[in-house]
């Protein structure tokens, strides 16, 4: 693999090659001396213009546990629009050394931009609406921890599906890994022809969950409401958040799960985040597994 | 200059003829391969000059539309400054003149500035040389201007042409709203933003009895409504462009900048709806839209990249081969469609001999690079056509000669 720009151009076999690289990366994270000499050598520079703290210290955290020099460059999202290009900037950090560029961006497309232009591997941190691919390997290697497989699970991915690229990322994995997607929101929220990517809109959330083994919570942003999407967060609550109630429809052993910030009370209760079937601070952990795994493969 | 044994096509003729020019020149060409159809009119064209030069200026506008086979072409007002007011007009006009080539009639702005808010002054520009009126690429939003600009240009004998789309619903969009868009997770521009202000311009059309033209049409719904508008006897005529009834939001995968237009390359049932359009006669016109960017405008972000298509270069040739030789339209019906009513909706005199001549049979593939528009912006490199232009002629004389019939 040269790039990880997105699960939608990933094959089968390279996501399970990352996943099955993830467990051996979590031997290392969850030993003593979290030191490994994989990316001994080499260069990863984080290229972020959009704020972050989990993604962006996971992938450092990652870079740094496998011995590579890392580097962080915070670019404000308004010099995205001004000032230098991001080819400019691309080619200028590719010209000190280094081997991966892991970039995110608010516009989709702009880590495709970089990877076509430039001879380093770019990894894909989040691009707008498009794609978050790392945080759906990291969902999918949690989801194989508890499940033993991806191949027929349902799955029900909850909230603004619209504007999430982990959804994307998440509906384009979790289908070729052999899962069943379900997506749930408010209608306003779910993206045309969405079923055509391969997942099943299901608008009310009771039947949405029914025997489902993993139930995702998407981040809402609560400034949507200005533009329309949904009245108010009393009224998306009654309706599309999940509560006790709704996980009594799930499968029994059913995993919650959220790619985090939560807005604890709106996307689902503070019981269920704490509660026992939350995975939300494994996915944290996982997330860092994940993301040396990828970094070992880009750079072998 | 003499053209031998030529093949002449027009709406309602077609004969083998010799074409003789009186341009001082004794040359005689065998022309038995060629095929001559009266000069081909762009009505909806970028300059680009004054103000923005670096993408297009007009002598190398005029150069690229001689090449593309356009004898005349009338250029939209988002210039900076705008053409919205006499002086601009007569900037441009004395500037094509000069170059004794292609003729270019300037578009003026419907309101001062394009800001939507207040008329330009019509009945002046009108009367240095405007052939139309237009806030091409940012309508008039407010229904009552747009009303009181139709009567008002109507008693200056101005046509009106509108940039269909309903800003609001388009919100921030940059590609058409569909699979695609979901896809790529790129905020999408419904059809219904482009829609829903065609059906605004043809009530108003309707309710003063006065006519309007719709430029580039990209939808399905759209070519319905102005068909059964038409059938009521509304004043209504409209064009499109080369690139929708060729290519779909498709191209757009890969995040390609080229691809990114306004209106938004649409899909494959649009894409069908514009070819039927242009079969009943529902749309009058083919226009280049023409639009030149630098290069640096379209290697950035999809969201930033500008929209448009450097079209003078291809129009003819998509037009022909995905057209003609597809079997939609015999050559008549086009040469009605990229000559003849474009000068009849702009209201401008045919006058003197203006043709363009151009190879039916042999293949060629387009190039952008080397485009002699400033603008290399096109998704059709490596398209394989047919219809290559190789002489255009104005007023009698040739103002462009392909390098493939030189010497």
């Amino acid at each position: 693999m040269k790039h990880l720009l997105g699960l939608k151009d990933t094959s089968k076999e390279e996501i399970e090659n990352i996943l099955e690289t993830a467990r051996g990366m979590q031997v290392i994270l969850d030993s003593n001396i979290k030191k490994a000499p994989h990316l001994n050598g080499k260069s990863i520079v984080t290229l972020f213009y959009e704020n972050s703290t989990r993604t962006r210290l996971s992938f450092e955290l990652a870079s740094k546990y496998l011995s590579s020099a890392s580097a962080n460059i915070s670019a404000s999202s308004s010099s995205v629009a001004k000032g230098e290009t991001l080819l400019d900037t691309g080619r200028t950090i590719q010209r000190m050394g280094t081997d991966v560029i892991i970039i995110r961006h608010p516009m989709a497309g702009a880590p495709h931009l970089l990877a076509k232009h430039l001879n380093c591997s770019i990894v894909n941190a989040g691009d707008g609406m498009n794609e978050h691919p790392t945080q759906a390997l990291l969902d999918m290697y949690t989801m194989l921890r508890h499940k033993g497989t991806l191949q027929g699970l349902k799955v029900v991915i909850t909230g603004d599906v619209l504007h999430s690229r982990v959804a994307r990322s998440n509906i384009w994995g979790l289908t070729k890994m052999g899962a069943e997607v379900v997506v749930n929101g408010p209608a306003t929220m779910m993206p045309v022809a969405i079923e055509d990517m391969g997942a099943r809109v299901e608008p009310n959330i009771k039947h949405a969950v029914k025997d489902a083994d993993v139930i995702m919570g998407l981040r809402i942003q609560l400034e949507r409401q200005k533009s329309g999407l949904f009245p108010t967060i009393r009224e998306y609550s009654k309706f599309f958040s999940v509560n006790e109630e709704t996980l009594s429809y799930a499968a029994k052993d059913c995993l919650i799960m959220h790619p985090g910030p939560v807005n604890r009370g709106v996307e689902m209760t503070s019981m269920l985040i704490d509660g026992d079937s939350s995975v939300i601070e494994e996915q944290v952990t996982s997330g860092v597994a994940v993301r040396m795994a990828i970094l070992y493969i880009l750079t072998r | 200059m003499v053209f031998k044994n030529i093949r002449y096509v027009s709406v309602n003729e077609d004969k083998v003829m010799d074409i003789h020019l009186d341009d001082g020149s004794d040359k005689v060409v065998d022309a038995k391969n060629l095929v001559a159809i009266p000069g081909l009119v762009d009505m909806h064209c970028h300059l680009r000059d004054p103000g923005y030069e670096y993408k297009e200026d007009i002598a190398s506008g005029v150069k690229a539309a001689a090449k593309g086979g356009f004898v005349k072409i009338a250029c939209m007002p988002n210039t900076k400054p705008v053409i919205d007011n006499s002086a601009v007009v007569s900037y441009i006009r004395k500037k094509a003149e000069s170059l004794k080539s292609v003729k270019v009639y300037p578009i003026g702005a419907i309101t001062k500035n394009i800001e939507g808010k207040e008329l330009a002054e019509i009945g002046d520009m009108k009367a240095h040389g405007a052939v139309a009126i237009s806030d091409d690429g940012n309508p008039v939003m407010s229904s009552s201007l747009m009303k009181k600009a139709m009567i008002y240009a109507h008693s200056f004998d101005m046509p009106v042409i509108s940039h269909c789309e309903d800003k609001d619903l388009a919100e921030d969009g940059s590609m058409n709203e569909g699979f695609v868009s979901t896809v790529l997770g790129l905020r999408g521009i419904p059809k219904a933003a482009e829609e829903a202000m065609v059906a605004r311009e043809i009530i108003l059309a309707e309710y003063t009895g006065l006519p309007v033209h719709i430029a580039h049409v990209s939808t399905r719904l759209a070519v319905h409504m102005i068909r059964d508008a038409k059938k009521r006897g509304v004043k209504v005529t409209c064009e499109t462009c080369h690139h929708y009834f060729t290519l779909t939001d498709e191209t757009v995968y890969g995040f390609n900048t080229y691809a990114k237009v306004n209106p938004p390359l649409r899909e494959k049932e649009d894409v069908e709806a514009i070819i039927e359009g242009l079969k009943d006669g529902t749309i009058d016109a083919i226009a280049t839209d023409h639009a030149p960017h630098h290069e640096d405008e379209k290697k950035i972000e999809f969201q930033l990249a500008a929209n448009g298509i450097s079209g003078f270069e291809t129009a003819f040739g998509l037009s022909y081969t995905y057209l003609v030789r597809a079997g939609h339209l015999s050559l008549g019906e086009l040469v009605d469609k990229m000559s003849i009513r474009p000068l009849e909706i702009l209201k401008i005199k045919d006058e003197g001999v203006n043709l363009t001549i151009f190879d039916p049979n042999v293949k060629f593939v387009v190039e952008p690079e080397k485009f002699v528009s400033k603008g290399k912006n096109s998704p059709f490199g490596g398209f394989e056509l047919f219809g290559e232009v190789m002489y255009t002629v104005v007023d009698g004389r040739i103002v462009y000669t392909s390098d493939k019939v030189k010497g």
